[in-house]
């Protein structure tokens, strides 16, 4: 693997249901020549068995049989495809509002968004929605296709006044850096999603493929500072290595030198990084994202959940906290629900002591009072936990301000919290 | 002069996967078919417990109908890295009578492995099975989690699956559930092979070209082995160059013509072909959901 074909992009993609998404991504996929003679085949039978005159894409990624039988999405089906120059995954997520979940979870592993709209319907509830869980989510990089432009006579004047209503949403984000960019394309005809088309010809933009392309992975993410939350503590059985006791983690956010300072929490505990290892090799420094081992030039106490930092760069510390919650479960959230929530890879008892407001399902910025919290609804809430949580908000760092709640009864993962 | 660490998304995902499975289950196992992606995730393994061993065991379903040079390189890699090795054999499962040999042109003892792979899944006390699926395979595993929750009787219930949000993992399970782990989810078939070719890891000489008898059906070129895969007499078995591009039960995986000799080669070639891995996967063409269907009574 050379340095460049390491790289990958993951992306999102949301709409309403019908506005062609299905369709989008498997133009994609046949426009970079992804999608293999076989499967292929496979889209042409189908397509002539369901009576359609044009091959239907949307059969390349619906894989579960109810998905087509209804002719929708159900639920997040990841797919890959690659260009000369990187990999790419795209996590579709399904339109439907009871379906609502799953575009948070395609999102959250997301660098880039892409959200769909219907060049006929032009802003819909769901678009304020889905804009909503960028927003929310704060994906920095958000990609709006307009699609069906060929339904529409490629109206240009059509295009600049979806743009217009899009930008009266993105007015009210606290989110500034946030770069939103929009693209014209007839998905079924593949006209501006990897080629550009003649019928576009007051369009002087990249098409969509090209937006992709020229985007660099770094340039999607916030600097944070480090977070190196221990999985599990290496101890080796061999004589040799007697007092090996390696710290292996995922780095969150920010960077780890050789030499530096850092405080192990909750013991407060301080040390030095003695030295930082992958596999069989040892490295000056780390950055986010990199699964390593450290080491440590004192003999401390360090276990599953501790989490590393530098000692300059503290996280903060609270048994209660605020926190942004959307809800996924069908059993709805009531304040004094007991649940486990998980803090990276550390799980501690917690209970809902209130709710602040739901934010009304209009998206227009507006909260209401609410006692609980359905399925798909999101809501302020304040939540106590058995342990004090070490964590940043999640404005400040995206993996250290998250958690998950999981129902102690089902085991269920029934929501995610962003920290405020 | 010590260098920053490269990330390498794939792999620190997978380490970070790995890594969990220990942290999170008290009995995990590996699922080891002898194929390259089998093979990647031990190597996976080995690099996120270094300098410590491997803390899983390697449980292989032994269908009897497998590919010699497979189970040869399999007992290699048992020995050079000191692993437990539990094997649970097909056979046994069609002498107890829990099920029944398949006859006729297709038949197979892929389907047969579910039972036997839940059997030994209980016998052992398993919470954690980490497989090598990828879901860039098949479009069902497209649909599929990294922690994936089976019931007691090891069915996937696709339509009620956890949602994994960022990085974070919930293996909470009751008694008797268990749960299904794949590393190399988000890894695709050019990635696996870029990766062996990276890291020199060794793989079974049937992913390479050789000579081969074989036989037609169905454009596809199946080994000739009468003692193993049905053959109707008008069926003529041939010597042509060959190589498989998955590894899986000899009477379901299909060989394609090819004169990639060396690693290089077949990464070469991967890139270039027209047919998609489980394109010569007999076993996936029986229906569109044929996968979907398996996996929701148990298979990985």
């Amino acid at each position: 693997m050379n340095t460049s074909k390491n790289q990958v992009l993951k992306i999102s993609t949301s709409g309403s249901v019908d506005d062609g998404k299905s369709t989008l991504i498997g133009r994609i996929l046949y426009d970079t020549k992804s999608l293999k003679q076989d499967k292929l085949k496979a889209i042409e039978e189908n397509s002539i068995k369901k009576g359609y005159d044009y091959l239907d894409f949307s059969l390349a990624t619906d894989g579960l049989t109810a998905e087509r039988e209804q002719g929708i999405t159900i639920d997040v089906a990841h797919i890959y495809f690659s260009s000369p120059n990187r990999s790419y995954i795209i996590a579709d997520t399904p339109g439907h509002i009871e379906y609502t979940r799953n575009m948070i979870t395609g999102t959250s592993t997301s660098d880039v968004s892409l959200i769909l709209i219907d060049a006929r319907n032009g802003v819909v509830e769901q678009t304020r929605r889905h804009y909503f869980i960028n927003s929310l989510l704060r994906v920095k990089e958000v990609i709006v296709v307009i699609n069906k432009m060929d339904l529409i006579g490629y109206d240009q004047q059509r295009f600049q006044s979806i743009i217009e209503d899009f930008k009266k949403l993105t007015e009210n984000t606290d989110f500034k850096d946030q770069k939103v960019t929009f693209i014209p394309v007839s998905a079924l005809h593949g006209e501006n999603v990897v080629n550009p088309s003649e019928n576009f010809r007051w369009y002087d933009g990249k098409t969509l493929m090209q937006v992709l392309e020229d985007l660099k992975v770094e340039e999607t993410q916030e600097a944070a500072h480090a977070r190196f939350q221990i999985q599990t503590v290496i101890r080796p059985k061999k004589e040799s290595l007697h007092d090996f006791r390696g710290y292996a983690g995922k780095l969150r956010g920010g960077e780890l030198k050789i030499n530096d300072e850092v405080t192990i929490l909750p013991s407060e505990t301080k040390s030095t990084i003695k030295s930082i290892e992958f596999y069989d090799q040892q490295y000056e420094s780390a950055s986010k994202g990199s699964s390593i081992t450290i080491t440590l030039k004192d003999e401390v106490n360090v276990s599953r959940g501790d989490l590393i930092v530098k000692t300059q760069e503290k996280p903060l510390i609270a048994k209660e906290l605020k926190a942004i919650i959307c809800w996924m479960d069908k059993t709805p959230l009531l304040s004094s629900t007991m649940l486990y929530l998980q803090h990276g890879v550390k799980q501690v008892k917690s209970k809902i002591t209130s709710i602040d407001y739901k934010i009304k399902s209009s998206f227009n910025g507006t909260t209401e009072k609410t006692d609980k919290l359905n399925m798909n609804d999101l809501g302020l809430v304040n939540i106590k936990v058995g342990q004090p949580l070490y964590f940043d908000t999640y404005k400040e760092n995206k993996d250290n301000g998250v958690f998950i709640l999981i129902d102690g009864k089902t085991n269920a993962t029934a929501g995610v919290g962003f920290i405020q | 002069m010590l260098q920053k660490v490269k990330n390498n998304p794939l792999e620190d995902e997978a380490i970070y996967i790995f890594r969990e499975v220990a942290g999170q289950f008290e009995k995990p196992a590996i699922l080891f078919s002898g194929g390259k992606d089998s093979i990647t995730l031990v190597h996976l393994a080995k690099k996120a417990f270094y300098p410590g061993k491997i803390p899983f065991p390697l449980l292989h379903i032994d269908t009897g109908h497998n590919f010699p040079e497979v189970i040869a390189l399999r007992d290699k890699l048992v020995k050079e890295l000191d692993l437990d090795l539990k094997v649970h054999y097909v056979q046994d499962s069609i002498d107890a009578g829990i099920v029944k040999e398949e006859t006729g042109k297709y038949a197979s003892r892929n389907k047969l492995q579910i039972e036997t792979l839940l059997q030994a899944i209980e016998t052992h006390g398993f919470d954690a099975c980490i497989g090598g699926a990828r879901r860039d395979e098949e479009k069902a595993r497209a649909k599929e989690r990294i922690f994936s929750v089976r019931d007691d009787f090891g069915q996937w219930d696709e339509k009620n699956q956890r949602p994994e949000v960022f990085d974070m993992l919930n293996g909470r399970i009751d008694f008797g559930q268990n749960v299904r782990v794949f590393p190399i989810s988000n890894w695709t078939e050019l990635d696996v092979w870029n990766y062996i070719q990276r890291e020199n890891i060794e793989i079974p000489s049937i992913y390479m070209a050789h000579k081969r008898k074989v036989f037609e059906r169905d454009n596809l070129l199946w080994p000739a082995n009468d003692a193993v895969v049905y053959r109707e007499e008008d069926e003529i078995v041939t010597e042509k160059t060959v190589r498989f591009r998955t590894v899986g039960d000899m009477s379901c995986t299909a060989a394609v013509e090819s004169f990639a000799f060396e690693i290089d080669q077949v990464v070469h070639e991967i890139k270039q072909s027209n047919l998609s891995e489980r394109g010569a996967r007999i076993d996936d063409k029986r229906s569109e959901a044929a996968m979907e269907q398996r996996k929701q009574q148990g298979y990985f």
